[in-house]
């Protein structure tokens, strides 16, 4: 029996105690009108079948060569890693809420949110969200929440931004009154330019969303768009790349300083690039950073050091009544948990690269993608969309429909980028691509003739 | 045993009110409150300033096990906040009638006589313990 | 005698020295001149830690060794079914062909196969008619049923319900998830039966009413005899019927929430189907709905046509709630209750709920021998039951708190303590199914000797734990001296 450790002698005696006659009596409360029939399942498969049945499938699935970025990043994970995260310790470990028992993930915790501070250059960590998906829509909750001079539950919301975040912000958000107003993007340098936001100075917005590098891989002029957000008593919500913060300056050091004050006011994203893999879309991890002085404002778990009886360190969750606080304030969040597991793969990984390994992979990977634009804007009927820096992924305008040059070349076993059409079908037939470091000079040559072949296909077959 | 204070006027969400000199009043929270949160961590009291009506959400008080709003028991204008609370929240566990005090408002007109009396609140705690 | 734990570790930062790093994780250099322009470059690295490749692996391997966990230790946590996780379930779901897919690539059809059966058993073990795998936490997956609730309301112009209706003993993200969606909340009390409170309930009921959110069985362990007539009283008014699945593994096989009259249910992958608990996450909220609810499920889902497997979206459900994260949701978590499902199979799902059974009413009648007190002792223990210490706290002066810290040194993960907060000092006891009898036993042979201490010894369990990596923890000081991260001291900046 699948997990069960019960034998006949084990069952016989615990029922003469419970003082049932059988395992069926334990369920005599339930009205037999209400109790199902078989299940229509499947029978019981061993170890050994569902392995061969995995196998297949993911043989089904294969190994493509991939040139996708947008919000999920492929990084070389080190081997420690998920080697130790794997460890039943870890994976099997409840919430931490016996501290005295949960030392080990509590101040794993704790490292973790001291790494995402000195990534982001913020004062305060939570112990993780999500997704960067619902971690900006908890950012917007939560700047509803700090934003004392504002009433309007209005936020500024870039077309630069992840679309999908977009979306993901208004199911969340749409159901307390929170509108969002949408910011066009400049067509040359796929910038969010502050001629775009000069319409609504001195208008009641909560806060502006600033993703750096945006959607598009381009680098927003953060200090210019924070000051002037700060001017009109809006908040920043930042969504950042942990990778890109090892080269681009901290968010908690955007804009000038004003009043002692200076940065973003609420940092979030997507962590998954900090040693989690792609995995076919999760689980990955939301990271929010923010002020000490709106800690109480922050949704999810913190760990904080204090002392124990015998006044030596250790670490225990802690500010767990504002939760509850939260949950009836006038922008509630229900969140519960965070993502632990994948948070324990982070810390460890942060830990494997430091600051020169984390370093390294942003400025390989920055250069693997330009040198793949460079190469790829070589070929007929293939540009470059937008003038301007970029981290590591950057959007190319073809001649062709995306969708049918991405079909030849996935049949050559490469996954040549993102299809913008739906998200962006002003910009026609568009490609956003990412190359990381784990592409070797070899992989951009692979890519670049792919494509080349499959532009010549698809003009061929027209 | 109960210590509320024979002077001093209560609401239901258990602040306590005191009238001051100038018309002005004290405003904070009881007894049976604050032994009710436990040891306070963290209250955050309304600006100078501020105008408030009655039955507003005005102030937080934090424990380990709770966060609860304070509701201004009368409409007015804060004229001033216990500053110290900010850096000694114990202070309200201590002394919730003196020191632990919350902010004074100048409440020009407002009727505390609305409000219950000493006995009033005793016997509306007796109930609520039921 | 408990299990020996890895006492302090410092700071993967006090372990940390200029200059060092894993220099085999680093990437080979790539020749070329990108750069980020002055103006929006970093000044300084950032003060991540740096540490030798076996400085890392020794820190992480040592802090795992300060935890209790499944793996190692018997985890009575109510409403948590702290069951095994099979180790297949993880090496399977970590196949690389799985787990270096990109989400938006060309549909995989390998992994999307699993999620489309997946999608399947649930409806089929919940007597749904379609579920989606998006949400991606219990929290999540109960958003989402309270907002496609709303959004069906809402779509029959039916705007005047504006309430939903919640037992008092319910978890506190039921209520709050009803104010995110914009509800106020009529709380109803039970009985000394420990169900819901019919007159109450009748009384609670209105033109106002959007739904009920209630758990079968309920937080108090018990299964709610009356649901049917429940479930008639809400759908008379024209609400609708929300589960909470939380307590889901204890009438797997068994119920259906779909038969019980429920119009939607959000399931805990990671306590039900036994994906880990990870220190506190990943889990997975699925969401299933009857026909009502059916047009409002969040995307994507798993379609399924002559083509193959593809993922729903927009234009196949245009009256979605939307989209609740950035990619489908905890797809590796669903891949892992999708593997722990085909090892179960229609008979082994079955026996999940008989065996969490059983093990349930046996602690609790062993418990009950030894002179604790139950809850509701006139009640069978669903997967689960609660003992109260009220008496014992009034004659010895210890606390439910006090046991659960007790108990820790005796080599025992604490049951729940405090919830629901109905019972005072209370322990929400669940043993799960997959613990043998002589464990269930050396945890009642525990409990009757601290039993035994708090009469002889009770200080004992006034300043438990003894034996853990660290003593009572100051969780005032926690809150009040925050201290939430580690800063560099200005010298200690990497250069």
């Amino acid at each position: 029996m699948a997990f069960i450790p019960h034998t006949p002698d084990d069952i016989s005696a615990m029922l003469k105690v419970v003082g049932a006659r059988s395992i069926d009596d334990l369920f005599d409360e339930i009205p037999s009108a209400l109790r199902a029939g078989t299940l229509a399942l499947p029978a019981p498969l061993s170890e050994m079948e569902i392995g061969r049945l995995m196998a297949q499938r993911a043989a089904q699935d294969g190994r493509p060569l991939n040139f996708i970025g947008a919000g999920a990043y492929e990084h070389h994970i080190p081997a420690p890693v998920w080697a130790i995260t794997t460890r039943g310790e870890f994976y099997s470990a409840y919430t931490p809420y016996q501290a005295e028992a949960s030392q080990g993930t509590l101040q794993l915790i704790y490292e973790y949110q001291s790494m995402m501070c000195a990534l982001t250059g913020m004062e305060v960590s939570n112990a993780s969200l999500y997704d960067g998906a619902s971690a900006l829509a908890e950012a917007c909750l939560m700047a509803v929440r700090a934003n004392r001079s504002s009433t309007a539950r209005r936020i500024l919301l870039p077309r630069a931004v992840n679309t999908t975040y977009a979306q993901v912000a208004a199911a969340i958000c749409g159901n307390q009154d929170i509108t969002f107003q949408s910011v066009d993007y400049d067509r040359a340098s796929g910038r969010t330019l502050l001629e775009a936001l000069v319409p609504y100075r001195g208008q009641d917005f909560t806060a502006l969303v600033l993703q750096q590098p945006n959607f598009f891989g381009s680098l927003e002029e953060v200090d210019a768009l924070t000051d002037w957000a700060h001017q009109n008593n809006i908040m920043i919500i930042a969504v950042v790349n942990p990778t890109s913060l090892a080269l681009l300056k901290a968010p908690g050091e955007w804009g000038s300083s004003v009043e002692g004050k200076q940065g973003a006011d609420i940092v979030c994203g997507e962590g998954q690039a900090l040693g989690v893999p792609l995995a076919s879309g999760g689980p990955y991890f939301g990271f929010m950073a923010t002020r000490m002085q709106y800690v109480r404002q922050m949704p999810g778990r913190i760990v904080g050091r204090t002392l124990d009886a015998d006044g030596r360190p250790g670490f225990s969750l802690t500010l767990q009544a504002r939760e509850q606080h939260i949950r009836r304030s006038k922008a509630t969040s229900n969140i519960c948990t965070n993502q632990g597991l994948m948070v324990t793969a982070a810390t460890i990984y942060m830990s494997l690269l430091g600051p020169q390994g984390l370093t390294a992979v942003a400025q390989v990977s920055m250069q693997r993608t330009a040198d793949l634009i460079a190469a790829a804007a070589r070929i007929a009927g293939v540009k470059r969309a937008f003038n301007g820096a970029h981290f590591h992924e950057a959007v190319l305008l073809l001649d062709r429909p995306a969708a049918q040059v991405l079909a030849n070349m996935a049949h050559q076993g490469i996954l040549g980028g993102l299809d913008l059409s739906e998200r962006y079908p002003e910009l026609g037939h568009a490609l956003l691509v990412c190359a990381t470091e784990t592409k070797l000079a070899a992989d951009i040559e692979a890519y670049v003739a792919a494509l080349g072949g499959a532009m010549n296909a698809t003009r061929a077959a027209a | 045993m109960e210590n509320i204070p024979s002077e001093l006027r209560y609401t239901k969400s258990h602040e306590w009110v005191r009238q001051v000199q100038n018309g002005g009043v004290e405003v904070g929270i009881t007894d049976h409150a604050q032994g009710a949160l436990g040891d306070l961590v963290f209250v955050e009291v309304p600006d100078v300033g501020r105008a408030l009506k009655a039955g507003e959400a005005c102030a937080v008080v934090e424990s380990v096990k709770a966060a609860s709003d304070v509701y201004s028991p009368i409409g007015g204008k804060v004229t001033e906040n216990n500053a110290a609370l900010a850096t000694q929240p114990e202070l309200l566990n201590q002394d919730p009638y003196g020191a632990g005090w919350l902010f004074r408002l100048d409440a020009a007109g407002a009727d505390v006589s609305k409000l219950m009396n000493a006995g009033a609140y005793a016997a509306f705690l007796a109930e609520e313990a039921k | 005698m408990s299990t020996q734990l890895q006492s302090r570790e410092p700071l993967i930062f006090e372990l940390s020295k200029p200059g060092r790093g894993a220099g085999t994780q680093f990437p080979p250099a790539a020749a070329g001149t990108a750069s980020i322009p002055a103006h929006l470059r970093r000044t300084t690295p950032p003060a991540l830690p740096q540490v030798s490749e076996l400085q890392a692996v020794r820190h992480y391997t040592r802090l795992s060794q300060m935890n209790f966990s499944i793996d190692t230790h018997f985890y009575p946590l109510g409403s948590c079914t702290m069951k095994y996780n099979p180790k297949a379930c993880n090496s399977y779901a970590m196949l690389p062909e799985f787990l270096g897919r990109h989400p938006l690539g060309p549909a995989p059809q390998g992994f999307l196969a699993c999620m489309y059966e997946l999608q399947e058993m649930l409806q089929e073990i919940t007597g749904m008619q379609a579920v989606s795998l998006t949400p991606m936490a219990g929290a999540q997956g109960e958003f989402a049923g309270v907002a496609m609730i709303r959004a069906y309301h809402r779509a029959r112009n039916d705007v005047a319900r504006t309430e939903i209706i919640v037992p008092q003993a319910a978890h506190g993200t039921n209520p709050a998830t009803a104010t995110m969606c914009g509800y106020s909340v009529k709380e109803i009390p039970c009985d000394e039966n420990g169900n819901v409170d019919l007159d109450a309930l009748k009384e609670a009921v209105s033109p106002a009413t959007a739904a009920i959110m209630l758990t079968n069985p309920s937080t108090l362990g018990v299964f709610e005899q009356k649901i049917v007539e429940i479930a008639r009283i809400i759908h008379d008014a024209g609400g609708l019927l929300y589960y909470d699945g939380a307590n889901l593994n204890a009438i797997l096989g068994k119920v259906r929430p779909g038969d019980m009259g429920f119009d939607v249910i959000h399931m805990n992958l990671h306590k039900t189907f036994s994906t880990p608990h990870g220190g506190g996450g990943p889990g997975s909220g699925a969401v299933g709905v009857g026909a009502r609810l059916r047009p409002f499920l969040p995307l994507p889902i798993v379609g399924k046509d002559g083509a193959g497997y593809r993922y729903l979206t927009e234009k196949d459900l245009p009256q979605s709630i939307g989209r609740l994260s950035g990619f489908m949701g905890n797809a590796g978590v669903n891949l892992r209750a999708y593997i722990y499902m085909r090892l179960l199979g229609r008979e082994g799902m079955v026996r999940v709920a008989e065996f969490a059974a059983l093990n349930a009413n046996y602690l609790m009648k062993r418990l009950q021998a030894l002179g604790f007190e139950a809850a509701y002792p006139q009640r069978r223990a669903s997967h689960e039951f609660i003992i109260t210490l009220k008496q014992e706290h009034k004659d010895f002066n210890v606390s439910a708190m006090d046991v659960a810290k007790r108990l820790l040194d005796y080599g025992f993960h604490a049951p729940t303590t405090y919830f629901p907060l109905l019972v005072p000092e209370c322990l929400l006891i669940e043993p799960t199914e997959t613990e043998a009898k002589e464990d269930l036993d050396r945890f009642c042979d525990a409990l009757g000797d601290i039993r035994s201490e708090m009469q002889h010894d009770p200080e004992k369990l006034t300043t438990a734990p003894h034996t853990m990596p660290v003593r009572r923890l100051d969780d005032v000081r926690a809150a009040k001296q925050l201290d939430l991260a580690w800063k560099p001291a200005m010298n200690d900046r990497p250069t």
